[in-house]
């Protein structure tokens, strides 16, 4: 998995590239937790996320969860239809903020 | 159900216990569901499905007792249609009775890959492992 993050204002966009299984899960915290808890909007570029399994799914709930505690929010942007296809599969489209 | 008579055919392959090893063993499924000519989101489930199965082995069967040695075996089976994915491995022995998923409306990190593999499959076994190994699950679907 690799990254790439740019910020304007309150506005932290994050591009993951690859694919997101358990075993880049904690590398994908790193980069996206922070931003959150500098309370931080972020937005979450999917759009080269070609995978995503279980523990990818985790890392998109607790980031959900974790900006509501901080009184702000994470959008997810431009999903590729399997990654979506997962989060359909888990319930999760009603309560993730997808765009 | 698939319209198209998929080939009988059988792959296995030993995969070391770890979470780098996962990439491999999706890419070893993508292998041979080409062979079998399985459409692309049908392949793709397949491959989530076995993927999950593989995590678990790693984060539950060798939660404590890590050892950089060990192996886990993906075997892949087409007969007359239907697809046979088995897991071998030698880690502790699972309690078929305590692998449940979470309630899917009780929002919260984790417990999905069980429910995954369950949404994915036909049919979850965990059957008596033969020695050397000690777990032995079998997934299967009809295609």
């Amino acid at each position: 998995m690799s990254y790439k993050v740019t910020e304007e204002g309150n506005v932290a966009t994050i591009h993951l590239d690859g694919e997101i299984d358990m075993d880049v899960t904690e590398k994908a915290k790193e980069v996206i937790f922070p931003h959150i808890e500098g309370g931080k909007e972020v937005h979450l570029n999917l759009s080269n996320v070609q995978y995503m399994d279980s523990s990818g799914i985790s890392v998109l709930i607790e980031s959900h969860q974790k900006a509501l505690e901080k009184n702000t929010k994470v959008i997810i942007k431009d999903v590729s239809k399997s990654v979506l296809k997962v989060i359909m599969m888990a319930k999760l489209e009603q309560i993730l903020n997808l765009e | 159900m698939s319209e198209i008579a998929h080939q009988d055919h059988s792959e296995k392959k030993a995969f070391l216990v770890n979470s780098s090893s996962l990439r491999d063993v999706r890419s070893f499924c993508r292998g041979v569901f080409e062979k079998l000519q399985i459409n692309n989101d049908l392949k793709e489930e397949l491959v989530l499905a076995i993927a999950e199965a593989a995590q678990n082995i790693v984060k539950h069967a060798f939660k404590n007792n890590a050892d950089a040695n060990e192996l886990m075996v993906v075997q892949i089976s087409c007969e007359s249609n239907k697809l046979q994915i088995a897991f071998y491995d030698r880690g502790t022995p699972v309690d078929p009775k305590k692998v449940k998923h979470r309630e899917i409306d009780n929002v919260k990190p984790g417990g999905l890959g069980t429910f995954f593999i369950q949404e994915i499959m036909d049919a979850v076994e965990f059957k008596d492992g033969k020695k050397p190994w000690i777990n032995h699950l079998v997934l299967t679907k009809q295609l």
